[in-house]
């Protein structure tokens, strides 16, 4: 009953085809900005703002990025974390290397130089797709891990490539506590998010889809196939590169190259499956679940086998981490391939029409 | 509304066209023109190469031989790009939709030339980009006004029966504003309404746009009510062309029809 469009009439184009149409939906995002931005800083200790929503955050930029370039440009990608790699160490050294240079300065020519990182890799997509595609890109995620490991000077001649991340500061503020270092990842992923929205309801967006969908029906009607695609590639790389910055700056502290392994790229693929392809709103909850499963598992795993009767052994929780996970990949590939974000989608059409069947 | 057709100059020319894959020979040497506002049809048994024609003519297939003449450009090669921004557009036999996009979008993707703005200014929205995007949405809703499919503009377009889909994919087409049309079978595999409806679109748009129109169509009533002249192709090689009467009347055309004995 409250879920409904009735009585919003549209008179302009300009107001059908705004960012969010359905007043509820504006509602609701208002809502969640301003839960995210003033009430989250003021309730959540530390533990939750370093240990789990700074790592969502993060994580939800680096899965929107893929999201783009699978999800959107239907382009197989498994070099995630190489592209965040590009974009932590690219960051840390123009920050070390150039005095003059702001952080966010840095953030975004760290994601740059993932961006054409993920053009070069980008580059076979224009011959191959799927499946091949996915292989090329994981040479992408070998050969990074590997240049950045073997050229010292990419880590500043540290030992084994460990590079410690300068502190955050704009206008001689320093960014030290959780809480403001929350507040600078929520903001950028803001920012990008919404960036990533509007490109994908305008022309840019409807030629990845349409690249997708059917590449030769694109090129038929002059959308540039090469072009797209590549540009899906930076765009994408771009969002990585300044994820895996946030990763290293805000998150972590410090980074070395072996951390940006294949796991991470998978786990960010996972976070698509299950939040949704396609789907910016997907990206969220994928990244959501996959942080917070976890830490739900961890916690009530042990109290849930107690009250049974079965006596957990320990390291137990991180097996079945691994198993419910698996499950729940098959699961939703099998039943749900658009994901978290499509039952949210089904789950809004159910509530335009209760409590009435039709 | 009605306009007095005048059938103009030859705007699209193909010379001595040969396309073969490995050893089969998809077309020999065909030639034929195409005037500016007429309804020009290509008709001719399965496998005759009708198909394989029009991927020549938009520059999906490259042919070994021969040239193509758009709008006094003569090439022997041409590009998918380039075919639309010259002003070809077409539509598929089987419907080649953007599946996983609603209706409007589909549309939209048709505008994809005219469409200014580049992505960093699309990622703003506000300003140029707002501004392309509703002059464009204007001229897709004088499509979408044509074609009679307001009620479904929201709808994925999965979701449609077989002969919207087909709409659709023409409005697409449409919605680039070509100088020529290229249908491949638009009324396959529909029902006699959807077909009249269909032809009533056809002409109309030849009518009150004066686009070109290139059209292959197994269904001969159609043909020779609808088009001006008919190009008759049988295993790639042409073995009639002139009006629909002149076609009718072919021994060559009757015999690769209904078979001939020897």
């Amino acid at each position: 009953m409250l879920y409904r469009e009735t009585g919003q009439f549209k008179t302009s184009y300009a107001a059908d085809q705004q960012i969010f149409p359905l007043r509820q939906d504006r509602i609701g995002v208002v809502a969640t900005l301003l839960v995210a931005f003033i009430v989250v800083p003021l309730v959540a200790n530390e533990y939750w703002l370093e240990a789990i929503l700074i790592p969502f955050l993060v994580f939800s930029l680096a899965a929107l990025g893929l999201n783009i370039l699978t999800g959107y440009a239907g382009q197989l990608s498994l070099g995630t974390a190489a592209f965040m790699a590009v974009g932590a160490f690219g960051a840390y050294n123009f920050e070390l290397r150039l005095e003059w240079m702001p952080i966010l300065g840095s953030f975004a020519l760290g994601g740059v130089c993932a961006a054409f990182v993920g053009i070069l890799f980008g580059l076979p997509s224009l011959r191959i797709k799927g499946f091949y595609l996915a292989v090329a890109t994981l040479a992408a995620q070998f050969f990074v891990v590997w240049a950045l490991t073997h050229f010292n000077w990419f880590s500043n001649y540290s030992a084994s490539g460990v590079i410690t991340a300068q502190r955050i500061e704009i206008f001689g503020f320093y960014f030290l506590t959780g809480q403001s270092k929350y507040l600078l990842v929520l903001a950028i992923v803001t920012l990008l998010a919404l960036a990533a929205k509007n490109m994908v309801r305008s022309e840019t967006g409807r030629a990845w889809m349409a690249v997708r969908d059917f590449d030769v029906a694109a090129a038929v009607i002059g959308i540039p196939v090469m072009r797209t695609k590549l540009l899906a590639f930076a765009v994408s790389s771009f969002y990585c590169g300044v994820a895996g910055a946030l990763y290293a700056y805000a998150y972590l502290g410090t980074v070395e190259p072996d951390g940006f392994n294949l796991d991470l790229s998978f786990r960010i693929l996972f976070m698509i499956i299950i939040g949704g392809v396609g789907s910016i709103l997907g990206s969220f909850l994928g990244a959501a679940f996959i942080v917070l499963f976890p830490i739900l598992l961890n916690r009530f795993a042990e109290p849930f086998a107690n009250a049974i009767g079965i006596d957990l052994p320990s390291g137990m929780s991180s097996n079945l981490e691994l198993i419910i996970f698996g499950g729940l990949i098959i699961f939703f590939l099998a039943v749900e391939p658009l994901g978290l974000a499509r039952l949210w989608q089904v789950a809004k059409e159910k509530l335009r029409l209760w409590p009435f069947p039709h | 509304m009605e306009q007095v057709r005048n059938i103009g100059e030859p705007i699209l020319v193909v010379e001595n066209v040969s396309l073969a894959f490995g050893g089969v020979k998809a077309l020999q040497d065909v030639s034929f023109d195409v005037c500016e506002h007429e309804v020009r049809a290509i008709i001719g048994p399965n496998g005759a190469g009708k198909s394989s024609m029009l991927n020549v003519v938009n520059g999906v297939y490259h042919p070994q031989q021969g040239h193509v003449t758009f709008k006094g450009v003569r090439r022997q090669d041409m590009n998918s790009h380039e075919a639309a921004s010259m002003g070809i557009a077409r539509t598929f036999q089987n419907i080649a939709l953007f599946r996983g996009m609603t209706v409007l979008d589909n549309i939209m993707t048709g505008r994809a030339l005219k469409m200014k703005t580049n992505f960093l200014q699309q990622a703003l929205w506000w300003g140029p980009a707002r501004r392309d995007e509703m002059q464009n949405r204007h001229k897709v809703e004088e499509v979408i006004d044509f074609l009679e499919i307001q009620h479904i503009r929201k709808t994925p377009v999965g979701r449609l029966p077989y002969g919207l889909q087909k709409r659709v994919e023409l409005a697409r087409a449409l919605a680039a504003e070509p100088e020529v049309l290229l249908l491949d079978e638009p009324m396959a595999g529909m029902n006699l309404e959807e077909k009249q409806d269909m032809c009533r679109y056809v002409l109309d748009v030849n009518d009150q746009f004066g686009t070109t129109i290139v059209l292959i169509e197994h269904d001969m009533g159609v043909v020779m009510d609808i088009s001006d002249r008919v190009v008759v192709l049988d295993y790639g090689q042409k073995i009639a062309d002139g009006t629909p009467d002149v076609v009718r009347a072919d021994k060559k055309v009757i015999d690769a029809y209904l078979g001939v004995t020897h």
